[in-house]
């Protein structure tokens, strides 16, 4: 096959996609993307189930094959190698440790296929095992394990191996909340001690946030924006981003032309927004907006209002409980409000 | 569920009178062959180990039996090979007809057995013959293989089945090539079921007799064609209740050790 040679970027991306496309008979699970992963850089991929996060993942690891498009890995056009001859290595949602061995023999598994030597082997595999912080349990089967120690050795048997890229499906999805939070530190510290560019796939958008250098949110097969964490909560591009990256509090219609004198759509942050007796004064740099408090949700650290407006629609908006218990908040319920926000905080989405 | 106690008792005999229908004529054999009386007489006349010693002696059984064996063998090999194939082929790829390669590979066993044998005599007849290859040992072993694929084909598909695809991505994630992946992966995960397979297809092949029937020639001889050809000897009687008694340990074992290994039911 030949084809003309694409004029190489100065540093080449880790992975770069384009054009790419995945169909399934009638389904199309991935229509259409182009992405670029930097070198180093902690990416991941976010989207509600279905979007085409791990047909994304699999293609870029050479278990599936696009029916469209080209991918790059370094560079490099690596669309018909296949997964054998990929530098890139997977920890499986399922994990897909291999049960008859044990945990070192599973860490050693790549080095032994691609015939390392036995004494670097096994100098390699006690390093990943310490680590995952798992030293004492080399001898043990996967059975033996608990769902968190299975998932280090997921981690260390791929990054023993030094793959350029590292590409992890929902690797803390089967764990409890506070593990997954203490796992999601852990990771992003190896990542940053190894240099090894990640490529995350995840539905949960703390997890996005909280560890990602830039987000690429799918829906439906398509990237809706690519950006950093700050940039996709702060500035979704879409109504999609702007709903599934937090809580979407949209204005539009009517009420989107009495507050910013111009109709579309746009969006707000519930922690921007001020909730303010109805007489009190807006600052010259600020938007506001008039409406009735219909629910009061006392969650702990914050308080959140769902406020009908007058001009039709509904915003949330949050307080920290500075003072207030969950006591007070109820009776605020049926009062007449104001929410006022900074002029910078209001998006405007693209229709 | 509660039983009252007469349905329990009845349960209860009716239970070991099967059991009585099915391993007293097992015992009666066992008993016989070391019967020192000529005839089936009842009761035993005395113990005796004289007729073991007359089986050993008797050269036409030794060879039958190493013909059952080379059978029995030839059939698991060829099994092994094809069957272990068709069942990766089954339950690894997806191509156009798959549900009904299945169903056309598990057939055979549901064929009477006379059926099988008519068609393969008629087809090797045709086939064969012209070229020379007369009937034998070898067409008795592929009419053997034509049934022994089916409980080798049944063990390892169900096996493959129920491993996790996953497994084998990992293997070939981590840079095995799709022979070290089968070597590595997917062989120590099917293993046991393999053994299971050949092991059953052994223990069809060695006791059955009406495909064997139709496919050995004149002068190929199986353990059970010995016996069938033997029972209506006068004075044979004893020797064939030895070497019933030892196909009976011979039969059961591989079924028993079959069924420890693949933990499901056997076919
Ligand atoms: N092997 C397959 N055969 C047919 N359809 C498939 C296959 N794999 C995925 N799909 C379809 O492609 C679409 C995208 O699937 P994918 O697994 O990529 O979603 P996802 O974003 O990873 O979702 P989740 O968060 O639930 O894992 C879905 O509609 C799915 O049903
Ligand atoms: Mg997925």
């Amino acid at each position: 096959m030949t084809r003309s040679p694409s004029p190489r970027p100065p540093t080449p991306g880790a992975v770069a996609l384009s054009g790419v496309s995945k169909a399934f008979g009638a389904v199309r699970a991935v229509d259409g993307i182009d992405l670029e992963v930097r070198p180093g850089e902690f990416f991941s991929m976010l989207g509600p189930s279905g979007s085409g996060k791990t047909t994304v993942l699999r293609m870029i690891a050479g278990f599936e094959a696009p029916s469209a498009g080209r991918v790059l890995l370094g560079g490099i056009d690596v669309t018909r190698l296949a997964a054998f001859d990929r530098d890139v290595n997977t920890v499986f949602q399922d994990y897909a440790l291999f049960p008859h061995l044990s945990v070192r023999q599973n860490i050693e598994y790549g080095l032994k296929v691609k015939r390392v030597p036995r004494a670097e082997r096994a100098e390699r595999a006690a390093e990943a095992l310490a680590t995952v912080r798992l030293h004492s349990f080399g001898d043990r089967r996967p059975a033996e394990l608990s769902g968190g120690q299975r998932q280090r050795v997921a981690l260390a048997r791929a990054l023993v191996n030094r793959p350029s890229v590292l590409l992890l499906d929902e690797p803390l999805g089967a764990l409890d909340l506070k593990l997954r939070q203490e796992m999601q530190l852990e990771l992003k510290q190896i990542q940053r001690e190894a240099g090894i560019t990640f490529v995350l796939v995840t539905h949960d958008q703390d997890e996005a946030l909280t560890m990602s250098d830039r987000i690429a949110v799918f829906n439906a097969g398509r990237i809706e924006q690519v950006g950093t964490p700050a940039e996709v909560y702060e500035r979704p591009a879409t109504a999609f981003v702007a709903g599934f990256v937090g809580t979407s509090n949209l204005l539009q219609g009517p009420c989107a032309v009495q507050v910013f004198g111009e109709s579309g759509t746009y969006s707000v942050r519930p922690e921007k927004i001020r909730v303010a007796h109805p007489d009190d004064p807006t600052g010259p740099d600020e938007h506001a907006v008039t409406g009735t408090i219909g629910e009061v949700v006392y969650a702990g650290a914050q308080t959140r209002f769902l406020v009908d407006l007058e001009a039709g629609g509904q915003l949330v908006a949050v307080r920290q409980n500075f003072e207030e218990s969950g006591a007070d908040a109820a009776r605020h319920r049926g009062s007449a409000v104001l929410l006022a926000w900074q002029r910078q905080h209001t998006v405007r989405i693209n229709p | 569920m509660q039983l009252s106690r007469t349905a329990r008792i009845l349960l209860r005999l009716a239970t070991a009178l099967g059991l009585a229908v099915i391993y007293a004529p097992l015992l009666l054999v066992l008993v016989n062959s070391f019967n020192a009386s000529r005839s089936f007489a009842w009761p035993p006349s005395g113990f005796s180990t004289r007729w073991w010693a007359a089986a050993w002696q008797e050269t036409g059984l030794r060879a039958a039996l190493a013909t059952s064996l080379k059978a029995g063998l030839g059939a698991t090999a060829v099994a092994l090979v094809l069957g272990t194939m068709a069942a990766f082929a089954a339950t690894r790829y997806r191509f156009y007809g798959r549900q009904s390669v299945s169903f056309l590979l598990i057939l055979p066993i549901a064929l009477p057995g006379i059926v099988t044998g008519i068609a393969l005599n008629a087809a090797f007849r045709t086939v064969l013959t012209p070229l020379g290859v007369g009937f034998g040992l070898f067409t008795v072993v592929v009419g053997h293989a034509t049934f022994c694929i089916v409980v080798v084909f049944n063990n390892v598909a169900a096996r493959l089945r129920r491993i996790a695809p996953s497994a084998e991505e990992a293997s070939a994630d981590l840079g095995a090539h799709t022979f070290q992946t089968f070597w590595y992966v997917t062989l120590p995960a099917v293993r046991s079921a393999l053994l299971a397979g050949a092991l059953l297809a052994f223990a069809l092949s060695f006791d059955e007799i009406v495909v064997t029937t139709f496919t050995a020639g004149p002068g190929t001889q199986t353990l059970p064609l010995w016996i069938f050809d033997n029972l209506a000897r006068p004075n044979q009687g004893p020797v064939v209740d030895v070497v019933a008694a030892v196909l009976i340990v011979l039969a059961v074992l591989p079924v028993y050790l079959a069924q420890r290994l693949s933990g499901e039911p056997l076919r």
